[in-house]
């Protein structure tokens, strides 16, 4: 037999049918719901009088739209739009019996941290859902991504997808990250050298010293950024670490289950010579605490670094550039670290999970944020939030200034009360820093949950190196 | 769906390189429960000032475009979020074809879905389709799905590929899950094997 990447394993597992042309039918083991993408889905199947092929495989959770601020049961809190689309989920959830975390559960959060903490997302499954970040699962080695709501309704009536395969790209990323980098500044440095379309037609595994030495949380971060580089999934083949994160687990399979899978699931890598169409190698050591100067994830740069001149760039990219120093308000030739901020959010899909906490509390603990920032820390989950309450982080956060909020999407996508004022510059733990992301005419920089601390301390952009200096 | 056969209408340029989802729908606007009414509020920050009126240098805006079915468009449009929002605003708005140099993956599915061609052209062909659009409502192009060919107003015809199963669907106008569930048994079998290699799942 020829040698397979993953990628190819997970595929060639979940083929349900293939046509001549190669277009296949893909099965779905795990399909995440929330409210946003998902109403008009519901209203299709409804129509056609069709059910939900497989209710027992299908998780909802709203997250996008509702508040982090306390008292938030309350619909009040909410918009009448926003209103209307968490009750729709509450209703569709309820009338087709699907599992279901309402804004009340304490296991609520952002549907991609709901879905590993809980167990439903498994080495070697196939997951999607109506939201692009669903690359984040990919850190378990399961193909996940994103799909249209279209899509979400043809797996709810079918339990399938109609695919055809990506191809395959490897990133590894060699040796040992240097003190102050974290796995966020890996997916940033990715992209910074591939570009937002670099990734277009591919799955990518992630691989190399640097990533197995990541934690889960950490490897959730750097493929949950994969579809920032135009990859369909990114992928990280499970190890000890992933066994280790998923064993007893609410939905992890038990007893000789456990067993019968862990063998399974130890078959799951890349084989030795299997082929790859496309290779990008970093050096570990060679990676800094990067930032976001622009509105693309691409535009990337060292903290070290100056704002670009836009004749910098090639082509069509020059009068993007050109577009994205006036958005932001910047000037060529000036210094990163001279950037001024207004507000810090460390939170979502990309960084709102415990480990991504402590590393902000380190750089937090016993100082307070500088005066006048605006500065906010939301819990990827209820559990999330628990647990950092027990550690005594959300107490770190409180007394230097930070509001310490309830588990949602929040700020990251600002459909609910979080957002940018006009003009208001944010550091942000977030994945995306596109015009009007965070707010209208909002300006979003991308770091790390260490990098946004320090920039809360210090109010402006800042290498969380030189804090960590201070505090050895 | 419609079916797409045969479209003849004004193009309008937009070079913009990276032209994401949240600038083609802001998410203000996803609050909805349904697929219509988005066309109003495509590129909506780009279109109108705070106030809602409309800012007359924006591309759409221009009273040479107003009517247009056709987007040239710079490389990697509708890249971010996954919200088929997009696809259903430009449709709404009556754009029928898109024509760049690379597309992102979930968008360019999510336009099948809805009965917009996704057009991917090399470098050179989109800068002569660009140039083309410059005539405005003067001008009409030509995207023939079934040939696979765009012809400018001057008659240079650019040839297009397409997946063969999705060029099929948006001729026909098929609806994919229709098609899918006359395959139930082929998933049926899949899960009874599934069920017996990987119980856990």
């Amino acid at each position: 037999m020829s040698p397979k990447t993953l990628y190819d394993k997970i595929w060639d597992a979940h083929v349900a049918h293939e046509s001549e042309d190669g277009t296949c039918l893909l099965y779905i083991d795990r399909h995440l719901v929330h409210e946003v993408t998902s109403p008009q889905a519901f209203e299709g199947l409804r129509m056609a009088g069709r059910d939900v092929h497989a209710p027992d495989k299908t998780i909802a959770v709203p997250d996008h739209n509702v508040p982090t601020t306390p008292g938030r049961e309350n619909p009040d809190q909410m918009t009448e739009d926003s209103r209307i689309q968490v009750a729709a989920l509450d209703k569709n959830a309820k009338d087709f019996g699907i599992h279901y975390y309402p804004v009340t559960d304490v296991r609520q959060g952002i549907v991609h941290i709901v879905g590993p903490e809980q167990g439903w997302t498994l080495p070697g499954m196939t997951v999607v859902c109506g939201d692009s970040h669903t690359a984040t699962h990919g850190a378990f080695g399961a193909l996940a991504h994103g799909i249209g709501t279209s899509e979400v309704e043809h797996v709810l009536a079918t339990q399938t997808l109609i695919q055809k395969k990506s191809k395959n790209m490897k990133v590894e990323i060699t040796g040992k990250l240097r003190p102050g980098v974290t796995a966020k500044d890996i997916t940033l440095a990715v992209i910074g050298e591939t570009g937002t379309g670099g990734g277009t037609g591919y799955v990518i595994e992630y691989c190399g010293e640097a990533i197995r030495n990541l934690s889960m949380e950490g490897r959730m971060t750097v493929c949950n950024m994969a579809i920032e580089g135009g990859a369909r999934a990114g992928l990280i083949a499970p190890d000890e670490t992933t066994f280790e994160y998923v064993k007893g687990r609410p939905h992890a399979p038990k007893g000789a289950q456990w067993e019968a899978a862990l063998n399974w699931w130890k078959t799951l890598y890349t084989d030795e010579g299997a082929h790859f169409d496309k290779v990008v190698t970093l050096k570990g050591e060679e990676i800094e605490p990067v930032v976001t100067w622009g509105t693309s994830p691409e535009d990337v740069l060292p903290i070290s670094a100056t704002v670009p001149a836009p004749e910098s760039f090639k082509g069509g990219k020059v009068d993007a550039a050109k577009r994205a120093i006036e958005y932001m308000g910047l000037t060529p030739g000036q210094k990163l670290t001279d950037i001024q901020i207004d507000t810090v959010f460390i939170g979502s899909c990309t960084n709102g999970r415990i480990e991504d906490l402590r590393a902000a509390a380190d750089i937090v603990k016993g100082k307070k944020i500088k005066e006048g920032m605006r500065a906010m820390v939301v819990p990827g989950s209820g559990l999330v939030r628990a647990q950092a309450e027990e550690e005594g982080l959300a107490d770190i956060f409180k007394d230097a200034g930070f509001e310490w909020r309830l588990a949602g999407c929040s700020m990251c996508l600002a459909m609910n009360p979080d957002q940018l004022s006009e003009g208001e510059r944010c550091a942000s733990t977030s994945n995306r820093n596109f015009e009007g992301r965070q707010g209208y005419k909002g300006r979003t920089h991308l770091v790390s949950p260490a990098m946004a601390a320090a920039a809360a301390l210090t109010g402006h952009l800042t290498d969380v190196r030189e804090l960590m200096t201070e505090n050895a | 769906m419609e079916k797409f056969e045969k479209l003849t209408g004004i193009a309008a340029p937009m070079p913009l390189v990276n032209i994401d989802t949240d600038m083609i729908i802001p998410k203000i606007f996803l609050k909805t429960i349904k697929r219509s009414g988005l066309g109003v509020n495509l590129f909506d920050e780009m279109r109108y000032e705070r106030d809602g009126s409309e800012k007359p240098d924006f591309v759409l805006n221009k009273p040479q475009y107003r009517e247009a079915q056709i987007l040239v468009a710079g490389d990697n449009f509708g890249c971010g979020s996954s919200r088929e929002h997009a696809p259903w605003a430009l449709t709404d708005f009556g754009i029928k074809s898109v024509i760049s140099t690379s597309f992102a993956d979930i968008f360019y599915n999510n336009c099948f879905k809805n009965g917009i061609l996704p057009i991917v052209l090399p470098q050179e062909a989109v800068d002569v389709l660009m140039k083309d659009t410059e005539k405005g409502s003067n001008a009409r192009m030509i995207v023939d799905l079934e040939a696979q060919t765009v012809t400018t107003s001057d008659g240079e015809v650019f040839h297009f590929e397409l997946d063969s199963f999705k060029k099929h669907c948006l001729l026909e106008g098929l609806d994919d899950i229709g098609l899918t569930m006359a395959k139930a048994d082929a998933i049926q079998s899949f899960e009874e094997k599934a069920a017996q290699e990987r119980p856990w799942v």
